[in-house]
């Protein structure tokens, strides 16, 4: 029997990749550990190691094709005393269209959303709402990935204490690529490799900050800043005050936070009230490309320390961002992302994607929902939340963290106290199970709320 | 010490000055602590006097310093006003933090100490962080860390450490070993006691030094900070000294005889070892100390007023000072 070799997941994220390069050709004998490829995905590039004794029999995805899907069969290895002639002889793929697997990949069970009936035909009046540009700015469409490291290369280019730190963010080009290229155009001076080591360098970030410099620390994920979060407390953000003003700490903490997929629980934790609990500190966890240019450049710029917090698996998104030289999004300030009449909806980070798809849903089913960015967890924008709730007197509060002492319970508190006249239903939450989060993708898919749980909640409040 | 350090009549009598003043100051906020006027946590230095005033006297203007909770020495030393520090630990307005930061948390940009800080052993990568930007910024300056023998056993002590060493920090680390980790002795507390040598697995150079004479600590850390500010990176000095008051204010310090403590203070007491050099140097008489003395308790009798008289700081400092505004 012939083995089939698949295109392989250089992460626990990655769908697809491009074929780079064949180590091999057609006939030749392979041992285990023998290099068969080079395939390259937006993060990484990587080899593809032959597992198996045998010959190279067919080699079914040519050089140079793009968007291969994981799980794709690229080659037929012969065993021992095989022919080519026991293999079937499927079609070469061209090396311009992607291919199909012929036999579907695992798919991770986690990142599959749960299936969403399409919208009605004919939606209530729920539209979404553009951004706020000049009339006539032009979009680039650009991944969420690299409009941080855009945000990051203008300020450096903007001001020379700008600088970098972190684990691989340099000669690896980040582990997740944020920096990608940021070493090439700024040096080793600016873009710093640390050791593994978040407690000690977050603290020397701290006191370069102090000294005069405008540091970024990247933590490769949020976790790992449970390391270095008395730095981020009680030296970076109380220090302004203890001082009486005097000693300033400008510095941006930032990296991807909470659940990627099928990582396990200690590689999952959203940190957004952590850190939304402390004075001194303001708290980002922008959605979209867009917001994470301009609110990354807005925080690199702010005079206080701020925490940044990004989501892996929004890294890969491509979307618009606006072709301005200095696109700035103001910390503090809440987005309608989109206008309704029914129901507010209020959510940060990756869960306003699954809070605007639940829109459309309900959209299709009579309720009109308004759903609001927060954009900035500290300070948080009540103004914006109250007017909508006094509006709609309704409010959902969806996030992706736990419930007990989370953004949404800091949410309906404010509801209550500023608008509980205006509240036709008690306030909902959706948040994620108050459990670590399992590894199996079933049970990661039963813990995290998904577009699904913020239909049924509004729905709930609006009694339908 | 076979020789003894080279020094001047004009150094030698600034420099027992500095050491008094620390000691009259300290004595004082000790009283006060007493009569209640001051709160919360008060950690003296008193029996330490000799390691900052002699980093002091070997560094530049400009270098910064960083330390732990047991800060008010440093500030002293660096020249911050002994009203402004008083003030702030009676919790006045007139205080170096405008009343909010008490005895352990006090800044001075100008200068160039960066705190006063409550975490044992956090100022440490924070001081190195310092040299950072230093070396960054091309700017000639050294930053020295000030941290005890209980601090040398945190963790981020040796992430600094080698952090400090590969990125060829100008940062020296100043180890002040009074051998008592608030209540655990250094036999107790630490597998390891000769602390100069604890960067030596990331190739940190150390020494110990009589951190009891002052003289002492100025020529170590002369060296040492030669080496940093030559980009050779940073040094550690242990400075064998000595708390002759508890842990703080509120630490009778039973887990040690009394006898340990008379003998420190009576056969090397860093005031006393100043003076009579200057006595046997005939550099002064002991009318011309007692009038040294009179100055400085007149000093501390001017901050003690003003640290009484000061008001606290108002009801709408409260919410101040959070966060910065944002440039326009």
């Amino acid at each position: 029997m012939a083995i089939d070799i698949q295109m392989p997941a250089l992460s626990p994220t990655m769908e697809e990749g491009t074929l780079t390069k064949w180590l091999v050709k057609e006939g030749d004998a392979v041992k285990s550990g023998d290099m068969l490829a080079e395939i390259e995905t937006d993060k990484a590039t990587m080899e593809v190691e032959a597992i198996d004794e045998g010959v190279v029999g067919k080699i079914l995805v040519a050089e140079g094709t793009q968007n291969v899907a994981v799980g794709t069969v690229i080659l037929q290895l012969l065993e021992d005393g095989e022919g080519v002639e026991v293999l079937f002889a499927p079609k070469e793929i061209s090396s311009e269209t992607a291919t199909t697997p012929p036999t579907p990949a695992p798919e991770p069970v986690a990142s599959k959303p749960e299936p969403i009936p399409e919208p009605a035909a004919a939606p209530v009046q729920s539209a979404p709402v553009e951004i706020d540009v000049p009339a006539g700015t032009a979009m680039v469409e650009t991944s969420v990935r690299d409009a941080l490291r855009d945000a990051m290369a203008e300020e450096m280019r903007r001001d020379e204490r700008v600088f970098i730190m972190g684990e691989e963010v340099a000669e690896y080009q980040g582990a997740y690529k944020v920096t990608r290229e940021l070493l090439q155009e700024f040096g080793d001076k600016r873009v710093i490799d640390t050791p593994i080591t978040e407690h000690g360098f977050a603290g020397i970030g701290v006191g370069a900050a102090m000294g005069g410099l405008r540091p970024i620390v990247e933590f490769m994920t949020w976790n790992f800043a449970m390391q270095a979060i008395d730095h981020i407390i009680n030296s970076a953000a109380k220090t302004l005050y203890m001082s009486g003003g005097q000693m300033r700490c400008p510095i941006v903490f930032r990296g991807p936070n909470g659940a990627a997929s099928r990582v396990g629980a200690q590689h999952s934790h959203d940190y957004s009230s952590w850190y939304a609990n402390v004075p001194g500190l303001k708290v980002v966890a922008p959605y979209d490309a867009a917001d994470a240019k301009g609110l990354l450049k807005s925080a690199i710029r702010d005079p206080n320390p701020v925490v940044f917090l990004e989501h892996e698996m929004m890294y890969g998104e491509i979307m618009d961002v606006p072709d301005l030289d200095d696109y700035l999004v103001p910390i503090g300030k809440a987005l309608v992302r989109r206008v309704g009449s029914d129901v507010t909806i209020t959510a940060h980070s990756r869960m306003v994607g699954r809070a605007l798809e639940a829109a459309d849903i309900l959209a299709g089913e009579g309720i009109s929902a308004e759903v609001i960015d927060l954009r900035t967890i500290r300070p948080l924008d009540s103004d914006t939340i109250i007017k909508s709730v006094k509006k709609t007197n309704r409010i959902v509060c969806a996030e992706e963290g736990w419930g007990q002492s989370g953004i949404g319970a800091e949410i309906v508190a404010r509801v209550i106290d500023e608008a509980f006249d205006y509240l036709d239903a008690p306030p909902a939450r959706v948040f994620q199970k108050d459990v670590p989060l399992p590894y199996a993708g079933n049970l990661e898919a039963l813990s995290l709320p998904n577009a699904q749980d913020v239909v049924v909640a509004a729905k709930g409040v609006c009694y339908k | 010490m076979a020789t003894k350090p080279k020094t001047s009549k004009k150094e030698l009598l600034h420099l027992y000055r500095e050491m008094l003043l620390i000691r009259r100051f300290e004595e004082k906020a000790g009283q006060l602590y007493g009569m209640g006027l001051i709160a919360g946590f008060c950690h003296l230095y008193i029996g330490q006097e000799a390691v900052v005033t002699g980093v002091n006297a070997a560094i530049k203007e400009g270098d910064q310093m960083i330390t732990s909770y047991r800060d008010h020495g440093h500030m002293l030393a660096l020249g911050m006003s002994a009203s402004g520090v008083m003030a702030e630990l009676t919790g006045r307005s007139g205080g170096y933090s405008r009343g909010k930061g008490g005895s352990m948390h006090m800044f001075s940009v100008e200068k160039s100490f960066y705190g006063g800080h409550g975490i044992v052993g956090a100022q440490v990568p924070i001081g190195a962080g310092l040299g950072l930007a230093n070396k960054y910024l091309d700017n000639g300056k050294i930053s020295t860390v000030f941290f005890g023998d209980g601090a040398a056993n945190q963790g981020q002590v040796y992430e600094a450490l080698n952090m400090a060493q590969l990125w060829k920090l100008p940062t020296l680390f100043i180890i002040e070993n009074n051998q008592y980790a608030m209540g655990t002795s250094i036999s107790r507390s630490t597998a390891q006691k000769d602390l100069y040598k604890r960067g030596l697995s990331f190739g940190v150079k150390g020494v110990q030094v009589d951190g009891m004479d002052v003289l002492a600590v100025r020529d170590a850390t002369k060296k040492a900070a030669a080496h940093a500010r030559s980009g050779k990176g940073p040094m550690i000095l242990e400075m064998m000294t000595y708390r002759y008051r508890g842990h703080s204010m509120s630490d009778p310090a039973k887990y040690r005889t009394r006898e340990e403590v008379s003998e420190m203070r009576e056969e090397h007491d860093p005031i006393d070892m100043a003076k009579n050099r200057l006595l046997k140097e005939k550099w002064a008489d002991l009318d011309a100390l007692k009038a040294i003395d009179k100055d400085i308790k007149a000093i501390v009798a001017e901050a003690v007023e003003f640290a009484k008289t000061s008001p606290e700081p108002d009801p709408s400092e409260l919410y101040t000072d959070v966060l910065l505004e944002v440039d326009a």
